[in-house]
């Protein structure tokens, strides 16, 4: 190994942004690109020829990350877009999403992956509708850190009393929520204030900088509490004179860590073995832990194939064919109870029936309306769907990645929704109900 | 190597916190299982140059110890550098891997294609790419291309549907959420894949140099002939250049792209080894494509609208 390699490499954090149009996302995204020296020449010289192309008078610097000529044409931004920038501590993987309303599933598409997500305000307006729909996706995708930016800070004297009324709002309404974690910074992303570089005006403030604490929050968790989990993605059988007997099961790691020795059970068929061996992309590990690619050697030749899931046998899911989640639902054509859909969980595809969709969330006040009867792009809702086949579920709240599905058309390959497993703060009703959970009742 | 130490991170970061490199290939290696799983016939453009290099080396690895379950196909511009032809010879026999190639020389002289004034072949090889993708049935097309490379990319989809014309649609894009890529699509169409989609180039290189991959000599600094034109240095030979008042010099210089000779030009550069690429890289106020691609210069919306076509 080199010494260069050594001496930079470094962790990945994957973020996003939440803002609405006019809080400053653009500027703030702008300022954290330039500051990083992101932005190379040749990048701000065809943002400064495309702006004066079109009459600016300054570089518009959201002519950067508005990549389509539709988004050009209308001056905003209609789909996510991902940004790389390092700093010498970190490399940053930035889901740029845009904060209209209506694109609710783009920002559930950036924060799905997202370790973090960053909520822009405006320091004038404080804690508005729009923030409250940003920190309920925050929480309702589980994204482990929330930071606030209350921007413009510039514009209200930089008032120490100003963000600290909206910093202790927005955090209790926040953990109410279930948002594990809330940093609360206040910046001026055009002055360039608690951006990257610590304001000289709000003496008052003592925490990180928005990137400070971008490079120095933790990636990755406790896996001690974590159910082992490995969904098979691939079986390996190079059946030549070399290796004439290798079997090895491979897939990435979804949470937790498998160790070489440790009896596992594979589900939906509950056939129980042990971990012969691990290898690490070609080289032999005793351990291996979440998201690491692996290939796992098991003591007996047991039926296994693409789909199945790989558990500690003292740690195992249920399996069911019954799912309860709170979905997103991204596609144009509605969702509607009866719809014959794909349910794509792990590396499985199932057939699946949507039988009924209790309740569809307003975002905003988090208010249930009962019974939509259907949920249309954007949606946001309780969802109950039969699976033709058993699937090994975890709750979205203990595995982000075992308790997520999607659900796909089947005519047209479009996906449909985007799915969280078990309760959400956006429970309507008690998750188990009695009275009519006796099985194909529609 | 001492992978699982290496990956170990001190300070802030949990002793289970992979290192960024650690964590874009155990992604890329998701994403090539993904596909030998879900799909009929994948294929690998490989090219010969730095990003197709990484994707074979990382679909190696995801296999091992088996063969790799894909074919690799080139798409040849009758432009391409000897040094680059030569390396992929070579590695597609040390491999054992098979190769398709689609010429783009031969829908010249087929007369289907026409020769551009400009004499630039690379917007020539959509044609021959997708017509190749249609004859052969591939269903799922992995490309070297990175979301840092151009701002239409940065909108592009790990798994990227193409209808049956091979068009990309950008608006219709499906959108990708945690993990679950959604690789359904009806005959005719295909996926183009993607596994280098959140790489940077300095990764390429910091990847390269960390688990030693061989590369094409044109990626280090060499004597080589040259002629200036549209403010780089292209290669002089029987492809079209110099034309008159351009003037062939010996310099000292590099690759960072490898692509159609026509069009991709070289930097002046003393780099000759992978430390001090990446040095020269780390440094560099210019991105790879602004410092040597003269095609996406052309407009705007290049990218974009050579991607709509069925480009990669």
């Amino acid at each position: 190994m080199t010494t260069t390699t050594e001496l930079t490499e470094t962790t990945l954090l994957r973020f996003a942004t939440a803002g609405s149009v006019d809080d400053g996302k653009s500027t703030l995204v702008g300022r954290l690109l330039h500051d990083s020296k992101s932005i190379l020449t040749d990048q701000l010289e065809a943002v400064e020829r495309a702006s004066a192309g079109r009459g600016a008078e300054g570089p518009d610097l959201a002519l950067l990350t508005d990549g389509l000529r539709a988004e050009r044409e209308q001056g905003i931004t209609i789909d996510v877009a991902y940004r790389y920038f390092a700093t010498p501590k970190r490399r940053f993987i930035l889901a740029d999403t845009p904060g209209h309303v209506q694109y609710t599933r783009n920002m559930v598409t950036g924060a799905s992956t997202a370790e973090l997500t960053v909520i822009l305000i405006d320091a004038r307006n404080g804690v508005v509708e729009q923030t409250r729909r940003h920190a309920a996706l925050a929480a309702l995708l589980r994204v482990p850190h929330v930071v606030l930016a209350v921007n413009k800070m510039d514009l209200v004297d930089y008032q120490e009393s100003v963000f600290a009324a909206i910093a202790e709002e927005f955090t209790a309404y926040a953990l109410e929520l279930g948002v594990p974690e809330v940093t609360a910074i206040p910046i001026s992303a055009l002055a360039g204030d608690n951006v990257v570089d610590a304001s000289a005006t709000m003496d008052w403030y003592g925490g990180p900088t928005v990137l400070e604490h971008l490079e120095t929050v933790p990636v990755a968790h406790d896996l001690s509490h974590c159910h082992a989990r490995l969904p098979v993605q691939y079986v390996i059988r190079p059946q030549t004179a070399e290796h004439p007997d290798y079997r090895g099961y491979a897939g990435q790691i979804a949470a937790g860590s498998f160790r070489v020795g440790e009896q596992i059970t594979v589900l939906p068929s509950g056939r129980s073995t042990k971990i012969a061996g691990i290898d690490l992309l070609g080289e032999p590990v005793d351990v291996a832990w979440t998201t690491q690619s692996v290939t796992l050697l098991l003591e007996d030749d047991i039926d296994i194939s693409r789909g199945d899931l790989i558990v500690p046998s003292k740690d195992a899911p249920p399996t069911t064919q019954d799912i309860e989640a709170t979905v997103c639902h991204v596609a144009d054509a509605p969702l509607t109870v009866g719809h014959r859909v794909l349910l794509k969980h792990g590396t499985r595809t199932v057939k699946a029936l949507v039988k009924d969709i209790p309740s569809r969330l307003t975002l905003s006040d988090l208010s249930l309306h009962p019974h939509p009867g259907q949920l249309v792009a954007n949606d946001i809702g309780r969802v109950k769907i039969r699976t033709a086949e058993p699937l090994p579920v975890d709750s979205y709240a203990d595995s982000r990645r075992t308790g997520s599905f999607i659900l796909i058309d089947p005519n047209d390959g479009t996906t449909l929704t985007a799915g969280m497993v078990g309760e959400s703060f956006a429970s309507p009703e008690p998750v188990k109900d009695e009275s009519d959970d006796d099985g194909w009742d529609f | 190597m001492t992978t699982t130490v290496a990956t170990a991170q001190e300070g802030t970061d949990s002793p289970y916190a992979l290192s960024h490199l650690d964590a874009l290939e155990s992604e890329a290696v998701h994403i090539f299982r993904e596909v030998a799983g879900e799909f009929e016939r994948p294929v690998i453009l490989f090219s010969g140059g730095k990003d197709s290099i990484v994707m074979l080396h990382l679909a190696l690895k995801a296999f091992a110890p088996a063969a790799i379950p894909f074919s690799l196909l080139h798409v040849d511009t009758g432009h391409n550098f000897p040094e680059v032809l030569e390396y992929r010879d070579r590695t597609v026999d040390r491999h054992g891997l098979r190769l398709h190639v689609a010429s783009v020389q031969d829908y010249i002289d087929r007369g289907v294609l026409k020769e551009r004034p400009d004499g630039t072949r690379n917007p020539l090889q959509t044609l021959p790419l997708t017509e190749k993708i249609q004859a052969e049935k591939f269903d799922a097309v992995f490309g070297g291309g990175r979301r840092d490379e151009e701002k239409a990319r940065a909108k592009e989809r790990v798994f990227s549907l193409r209808d049956e014309f091979s068009q990309w649609d950008p608006r219709r894009q499906r959108p990708e959420l945690w993990n679950l890529y959604n690789g359904r699509h009806a005959p005719g169409e295909h996926v183009r894949v993607f596994p280098l989609s959140n790489w940077t180039e300095l990764d390429v290189w910091q990847y390269i140099a960390r688990e030693h991959i061989e590369l094409p000599e044109i990626y280090f600094a060499h004597e080589r002939e040259v002629f200036a034109r549209s403010g780089m240095w292209l290669t002089a030979g029987e492809w079209g250049g110099p034309k008159n008042g351009e003037t062939v010099e010996k310099r000292l210089v590099r690759y960072r792209t490898v692509g159609d000779m026509s069009c991709t030009g070289a930097v002046d550069s003393d780099a000759v080894t992978l430390e001090q690429v990446i040095t020269e890289i780390a440094a560099s106020r210019l991105t790879e494509r602004g410092a040597t691609r003269a095609d996406d210069k052309m407009s705007e919306a290049a990218m974009e609208d050579r991607k709509r076509e069925g480009y990669f």
